[in-house]
């Protein structure tokens, strides 16, 4: 396990090395998060089954909460995810977060960007609220402008209105 | 004497539903409520002075004539109706030619090529009163920019009917898009307000938004995420150097725009789940904080004499509209209806309010008084957002989006009677316009 979580490690530097937006793991956390390199048999390093990889972060534990429109109150759900992001990033204390706070396309551009990113910092106080530390937690907002649903309805804005903790490289210090 | 005096206070009087009166008489456009009646004008192909002017002479007396109908005041008497042609520039103009196909206005130019230079010369005729009205002009440029020269004849036109300064000679920058829906693709562009000669400012390697002109039209302001987080950056339009302005960590800084000084920015910057307006010296740095309130404050604009600032805020619980000092304090709420009003932009003439408006799942585009009284809109859609006004302060430009997953941004011109839609056409998607000035 010592090894494999070393290896999920050095995979993640190597990713780092290679990335041309050194801060992120995936784009949106929708991609799945950093591939492992072949071990023979057993949990592959880095897949969505090593449940210290980002892809298991992303798939098992859950990235993102939705909020009701124009809203940025944390939803029942919405919490009992972050309990798990908080669970997850305690054992994982390598970890850095960026909390993305998105809004879907109704709204004007400014308002929406303030809007993400009440979202973005309601996941971030809660998740600090479970003990993650501060320093580990940054926000940004994307507004409407990085949606993940094309269609012009709820169903789409819905998936819209969120807020994505995207993992990030080791803590800097 | 009287007349002109009249005319001022109708144009005072009579903002709420200007419209067009054309007239018999003194050839004039007046403001006024009425019946819309687009001035017909003439003009035909401005007389080429030597061989080198070739086809030059058709294409400005067509820019010119775009110009002017696409004010929607005037319509062209088309050529094909003309009795007599006009082959000299000096040549008493033969105005029984022009009543009799119902030219009001009738429009001369002359041009002469030489090298990469160009000179062009026009007069503006009343005809029902048989004079010439003001006095000719002549321009000098280059070749290359012979659109602007047409420009400023349309404007010299529009603005001795109207009474009214032009707009035609005038830029606008605005984001201009490719790409799908969810992986669109921005980057600054500035283009004449007709949607010609596009350059682009930026490439397209990190959002960039809602682009702000400074009042000489020298500078822009912006939003871009070029440092991973959303931060305000000034851009010189000449050299396209930019620079960021304001990049405390923790932070966003968006949504800027210049003091009428040319000097000071006002912005909004999120701290945590809270945002509020700044102003930042754009040569020492030194920021201000104006509101403190932990609802959201953002798109902040100035009134044209820079003491006051217009800006929308949720604190009552849904976003509307609010005038404060320039220097922070007491705001006051102006905009009261249904729905939720942002991105209010303060008239160059002082006297109004654009905005957008969100209502039962529509969006409009709107203008109201600064005390928030006539609120009138002007547009309805599935999305219209982001206003500004033309140099006049008559015509405003903004985005249109279409819906769904082939949506697209395009821009949209309208009057502030909400008369004459049109789009604007761009070589790509296009968002966020912010119009210049009138260019010397």
């Amino acid at each position: 396990m010592k090894l494999s979580t070393k290896l999920v490690m050095l995979a993640g530097v190597l990713a780092l090395a290679a990335c041309t937006n050194p801060d992120r793991f995936g784009a949106d956390g929708a991609n799945g998060g950093i591939g492992g390199t072949g071990m023979n048999g057993g949990m592959v390093p880095g897949s969505a089954n090593d449940p210290t990889s980002v892809a298991y972060f992303q798939q098992s534990v859950g990235d993102r909460v939705l909020f009701q429109v124009d809203q940025s109150t944390l939803t029942p759900e919405g919490r009992a995810t972050l309990d798990g992001q908080a669970a997850w990033l305690s054992q994982n204390g390598d970890y850095t977060a960026i909390i993305e706070g998105h809004a879907d396309e109704q709204g004007t551009r400014e308002y929406n960007l303030a809007l993400g990113a009440r979202r973005a910092d309601a996941a971030r106080a809660y998740l600090i609220s479970q003990g993650v530390p501060s320093g580990r937690l940054r926000t940004i907002s994307y507004g409407k402008e990085r949606p993940i649903e094309v269609c012009s309805n709820e169903a789409c804005y819905a998936k819209n209105r969120r807020a994505v903790t995207v993992l990030a490289g080791g803590l800097t210090g | 004497m009287i007349w002109r005096i009249l005319v001022c206070m109708m144009a005072v009087l009579a903002w709420t539903a200007p419209t067009v009166q054309a007239q018999q008489g003194p050839l004039r456009i007046e403001i006024t409520e009425g019946v819309i009646e687009p001035l017909p004008f003439a003009v035909p192909a401005f007389v080429a002075e030597n061989a080198a002017s070739g086809q030059m002479g058709q294409q400005l007396a067509q820019l010119v004539a775009a110009d002017l109908i696409g004010t929607g005041l005037f319509r062209e008497v088309p050529a094909s109706a003309f009795i007599s042609g006009v082959s000299d520039f000096n040549a008493a103009i033969q105005y029984a030619d022009w009543k009799a196909v119902n030219a009001q206005a009738l429009i001369t130019g002359a041009v002469a090529v030489t090298g990469d230079q160009m000179t062009v010369k026009f007069r503006l005729y009343d005809v029902f009163s048989g004079a010439e009205l003001g006095s000719g002009l002549q321009f000098a440029g280059t070749t290359a920019g012979w659109r602007r020269m047409g420009h400023k004849v349309a404007d010299a036109v529009y603005s001795r009917i109207t009474g009214e300064s032009g707009y035609f000679d005038s830029r606008v920058v605005f984001v201009s898009e490719t790409g799908a829906k969810a992986d669109r693709q921005k980057r600054l562009a500035v283009m004449d307000y007709d949607g010609a000669n596009v350059q682009y400012l930026t490439g397209s390697e990190s959002i960039v938004l809602a682009p702000r002109f400074s009042k000489s039209g020298d500078r822009v302001l912006y939003t871009s995420y070029e440092t991973g987080f959303p931060r305000i950056f000034v851009l010189d339009v000449g050299s396209v150097q930019r620079r960021v302005l304001e990049s405390q960590d923790g932070t966003m800084s968006f949504a800027p725009r210049f003091h009428p000084n040319g000097q000071t920015v006002v912005y909004s910057l999120s701290q945590g789940a809270n945002t509020d307006i700044y102003t930042l010296d754009i040569n020492t740095g030194q920021t201000t904080r104006l509101t403190s309130a932990p609802s959201i404050e953002t798109a902040p604009s100035y009134s044209p004499d820079g003491s006051q600032i217009v800006f929308e805020s949720d604190r009552s619980g849904a976003p509307q509209l609010y005038v404060m000092s320039a220097s922070g304090g007491e705001p006051t709420r102006i905009s009261f209806g249904e729905g939720r009003y942002g991105t209010p932009v303060w008239s160059p003439r002082g006297d109004l309010v654009a905005f957008t408006k969100q209502s039962k799942g529509r969006f409009h585009i709107g203008v109201m008084r600064l005390d928030g009284s006539e609120e009138r809109l002007l547009t309805a859609s599935f999305l219209d957002e982001g206003p500004t006004w033309a140099p006049n302060g008559r015509v405003i430009m903004f985005t249109r989006e279409s819906q769904g997953e082939s949506g697209r941004a395009t821009l949209y011109s309208v009057d502030i009677t909400g008369r004459n839609l049109r789009p604007v056409q761009t070589p790509e998607g296009a968002s966020d316009p912010s119009w210049g000035p009138l260019q010397n």
